[in-house]
């Protein structure tokens, strides 16, 4: 299998991602730079964090409008996995490929620490090899992850199991405590109603290796591993 | 200031004169504007460059020295390490957020343009009274957002740094940042023009009115009028920087670039030239073809302009459109504004009629300033100081010490800088003393900025070798052994003796303990002329270093925490009666004065190795320098971060004679506190011993109370809960962000 990992002006997770699929995950993955418009050979698709644009005129908007952005929406339709990593996951909102939408965090202030999420649905691609309630630890680092949608689609979320990640305490405790950006039911990450298009504000790639946690922990391989299986299954 | 035939020059008469004659004839208009920047003491150094020569500068992995944008350090296996420091202190000081965030990009620009990637940044950072001063945090807020915008937006980690407060820092906040490369040696590029016909590239940014005149209003004191100098402060644009991060790096993989220099103070002028001095080449320069942001911009304003994220490349005949392929790939706009000549001489034409032409070497030639230096009269009197008296509630003294702004947890400001991206971040800010990060070759790399004007203020020449001090032994405490270090030196008016001598003496202080411990200075700067007219107030002496050291295997990285119920407690070193610019004579007491720690550089040596000895042992389970606040705040750290307690006993602590308080809370250097298990101990002490150094075991970690007996009677009792309000909340109160 073969994963693209696309670079926008500006990304800056891209080399970290590669590196965490080829060193860790042991899996073929290339870097592709956004004005391609062919994907035809890759498995799967992530769209890496960082600042595309430099985050002008509103985080994730102006990628949304890439080229490569209309190969990424055929890959959504026919069914690969796509996932966005927290500038990734705005890009995703931004292009329509998920709902909802991500606010400047409530305290105004960029973060950049370690969280607690609750795998709320093993619905996605994703997280679909995770038991429900799963603690996952990993850092978040972003200035807009605060997601919000209006209540009826809220509603509709949970009807379809959208909702993949949630913020938790130490303890698996989904409260306003444990909520660092002010996002609505403390959402973390959500898919689409297909289960196939994968969006979270924490970064999974700096989760994946025990060295970098200091929790002695690599949850975050656990994402990219369910991706890989499901791909080698299909 | 001379007004000279309607152009304003900060050159001095004797100057002037000096540049006629290297001249051999009158400078036009355009030349006097291009040696004024290139002899303004930001880019010339002409008041510090005879006492900088004490520095010790070479050691057995120093590649590059100072002199070039950035040190150059070899880690093993064809990798090395850049290293520089930059400040942005009068932009900060009248635009927060923007001066702080150009100065990233200042000092991102001299890692990248010795051809390795930036991997890490440090902040060291210096304001006057938060608790008091409105003015103190709005600076503060927005200088820490300045740094986060720009600092996350280029995706290079701000992985440690240090906050102080001072009264002296009211109006002149200092705002130093610091940038770690990588690359390999095969790789390195130097600021050089060498070979003739070679093109001359001018990369990023267009060349605007912006920072006009920066250097020589950063060689200035502050006046009120300086808030009408905004136009001296850049624009920041931290997606541009990213993109010449990358495009650069590719450029240099096609290995057609021959030289390579970042456009800051000076510009154009001081970049060609300085190129054209170190290649032993000249430059022919087309005006014309320098891309502009705006229309009616005269060609002194373009030689002199510091317009951000502009890189100068130096391609090799023939190569140019493989290269511009790639600036095309990133949209980076750039234009070919020159070619290498031999003739020596930096040539600017408009148009092909030529407009002014110098001769490379004086940029580098600028008249060197002797300046008097004497001893200011207030450090005689400032030693001599009566002892305050003993407060009777210890407890809440140490609650208040650890909310000092200086001393409390700096969680407020790292969590807004993103410190993981790259995934090479070990050591989190917060969990040791130091930084680490992992290099490609399977070892680490502890980083760590250190600076205290209290102390040096009292004493230059101890207080700087104690900043340098401090940084190594923080390298120590996470398991590295120090490699080099970077200084960047920051003081009032050089024309003030007073003020001179406080500078020779810091240096004094760096180049013996340099000496002693045999560590290389790698690089610097200078920044003088922080004062301030309106309150007539120079800043406290204000070195700040960053060091950086080598872990050679995993399993010596070592943090802060305690780790462990029945652990021992051993501190290692004396504690002397040292109280002079302690937080607690000053926070406390109110109190500026006394004897500040002074060092004993065998003792400090020894200690440093057994401490290494021992953690490549394995013996150690955690480490904790004794710094700012003493024993009593080094043990509460290591409480707070462990999430456990600690009892002790102040009676077995190394020291003769001293007060309860002085035992608590003295700054004296060379000390550490060490974490060590029943398994452990005996083997510790036996080095410790062998090492002839102080030592004691002190007590033992556990339960949920931080304790401090005295034999028998119980001096301090302070549950974990409130160890760590005192300490964790303290500047979100201070900003207004109760919780």
């Amino acid at each position: 299998m073969k994963v693209a990992i696309i670079q926008f002006p500006g990304s800056n997770c891209d080399f970290d991602t590669l590196h965490v699929l080829n060193k860790v995950m042991n899996v073929k993955a290339n870097l592709v730079w956004h004005k391609s418009d062919d994907l035809r050979d890759y498995d799967a698709v992530i769209l890496p964090g960082g600042f595309s644009y430099g985050d002008r005129l509103r985080a994730g908007i102006i990628a949304a409008y890439s080229p490569v952005m209309k190969e990424v929406r055929r890959m959504a339709k026919d069914g690969y996995p796509i996932l966005g990593i927290c500038n990734g996951f705005q890009i995703l909102i931004e292009s329509g490929l998920l709902p909802g939408a991500l606010l400047r965090n409530s305290s105004l202030k960029f973060i950049c620490k370690w969280v607690n999420l609750s795998v709320i649905s093993n619905k996605a691609i994703f997280t679909h090899k995770i038991k429900k309630n799963n603690l996952l630890r990993m850092p978040i680092a972003h200035n807009e992850g605060r997601y919000f949608i209006e209540e009826d689609d809220l509603k509709e979320l949970y009807k379809r199991d959208q909702i993949v990640l949630k913020y938790a305490d130490e303890y698996g405790k989904i409260n306003g405590r444990s909520n660092p950006n002010g996002s609505i039911d403390n959402i973390a990450g959500i898919c689409n109603d297909e289960g196939n298009v994968f969006g979270l504000m924490p970064h999974p790639e700096r989760a994946s290796e025990k060295l970098l946690s200091p929790f002695d922990s690599d949850d975050g391989k656990m994402i990219f591993s369910s991706m890989i299986e499901y791909v080698k299954e299909r | 200031m001379v007004a000279l035939n309607s152009i304003l020059v900060e050159l001095t008469e004797d100057e002037i004169k000096e540049a006629k004659r290297m001249l051999g004839r009158e400078p036009n208009n355009l030349e006097l504007a291009m040696i004024d920047a290139e002899w303004s003491e930001h880019c010339s150094y002409k008041s510090s460059k005879p006492v900088l020569k004490q520095l010790p500068t070479k050691g057995p992995r120093v590649i590059i020295g100072p002199g070039y944008d950035a040190g150059v350090v070899d880690v093993g296996d064809g990798y090395v390490v850049t290293l520089h420091i930059e400040s942005h202190n009068h932009p900060s000081a009248i635009d927060p957020y923007g001066g702080a965030a150009t100065g990233i990009g200042g000092v991102l620009r001299d890692i990248l343009c010795m051809g390795t990637r930036p991997i890490a940044l440090l902040d060291s950072l210096r304001f006057g009274n938060i608790e008091e001063s409105t003015h103190s945090r709005w600076l503060f807020k927005h200088v820490v957002r300045g740094i986060s915008d720009y600092g996350n937006c280029v995706g290079v980690p701000t992985v440690a740094g240090e906050v102080e407060f001072d009264d002296c820092f009211e109006r002149n906040c200092l705002v130093d940042v610091v940038c770690l490369g990588l690359g390999k040696i095969k790789d390195l590029v130097l600021a050089e023009a060498k070979y003739p016909n070679d093109s001359v590239i001018l990369v990023g940014g267009s060349t605007g009115r912006d920072g006009i005149h920066g250097v020589t209003f950063a060689s200035r004191v502050l006046t009120e009028k300086s808030d009408e100098e905004r136009s001296a402060v850049q624009i920041p644009d931290p997606f541009m920087k990213k993109l010449i991060i990358e495009a650069t790096l590719e450029a240099i993989a096609t290995g057609h670039v021959r030289g390579l220099k970042d456009l800051g103070g000076g510009g154009l002028t001081c970049g060609l030239s300085e190129m054209a001095d170190k290649g032993g080449c000249g430059i022919d320069l087309e005006l014309s073809r320098v891309h502009l942001r705006e229309k009616d911009i005269s060609p002194i304003e373009i030689m002199i302009s510091e317009s951000q994220e502009r890189m100068v490349f130096i391609i090799e005949q023939g190569y140019e459109k493989e290269v511009c392929e790639i600036f095309d790939k990133y949209e980076l706009p750039y234009s070919i504004i020159g070619k290498v000549t031999d003739s020596g001489k930096l040539i600017v034409k408009m148009n092909g009629s030529e407009l002014a032409s110098l001769p490379a070497k004086v940029v580098a030639n600028a008249p060197i300033i002797y300046r008097k230096a004497v001893e200011p009269d207030y450090i005689k009197k400032i030693r001599i100081v009566e002892k305050p008296s003993l407060p009777s509630n210890l407890s809440s003294v140490l609650l208040k010490m650890l909310s000092c702004p200086s001393i409390a947890s700096k969680s407020w400001v790292y969590e807004q800088y993103d410190h993981e991206v790259g995934v090479r971040t070990v050591v989190k800010p917060g969990q040791g003393d130091a930084s680490v990060l992992r290099l490609p070759n399977g070892t680490f790399l502890a980083i760590k900025a250190d600076g205290n004007s209290k102390h040096c203020y009292i004493d230059p020449y101890n207080g700087s070798a104690g900043c340098l001090s401090e940084a190594c032994r923080n390298l120590v405490s996470v398991g590295a052994e120090p490699l080099a270090f970077v200084d960047h030196l920051q003081f009032g008016n050089p024309g003030n003796p007073e003020v001179f001598w406080t500078f020779k003496e810091s240096v004094r202080g760096l180049a013996d303990y340099s000496k002693a411990i045999g560590l290389p200075c790698i690089g610097g700067k200078v920044s003088f002329y922080n004062e301030d007219k309106v309150k007539n107030m120079a800043i406290k002496p204000s070195p700040v270093i960053a060091a950086i050291g080598r872990i050679e295997k995993q399993e010596w990285i070592t943090t802060m925490n305690f780790k462990h119920y029945g652990n021992h407690i051993v501190i290692l070193g004396e504690t002397k009666p040292e109280m002079g610019g302690s937080e607690y004579y000053e926070y406390i007491h109110g109190l500026t004065g006394g004897i500040a720690p002074r060092i004993d550089f065998d003792k400090e040596k020894a200690t440093m190795h057994a401490v290494l000895d021992a953690i490549r042992k394995g013996l150690v389970k955690a480490v904790h320098d004794v710094s700012k606040g003493g024993i009593a705040v080094a043990l509460a750290e290591m409480c707070i971060s462990g999430g456990i307690g600690a009892s002790v006993d102040c009676s077995k602590i190394p020291a003769h004679d001293l007060r309860i308080d002085e035992l608590l809370f003295s700054e004296t250097h060379s000390r550490f506190i060490i974490e060590t298990d029943d398994a452990s101990i005996d083997e510790f002490l036996s080095i410790m011993k062998k090492a002839s150094i102080a030592y004691n075991i002190i007590g033992k970690v556990g339960g949920d109370t931080l304790k401090f007996n005295k034999n028998k009677e119980e001096l301090i009792s302070i549950p974990l809960s409130d160890l760590k309000d005192s300490w964790l909340n303290s500047i979100p109160k201070c900003m207004g962000e109760n919780e």
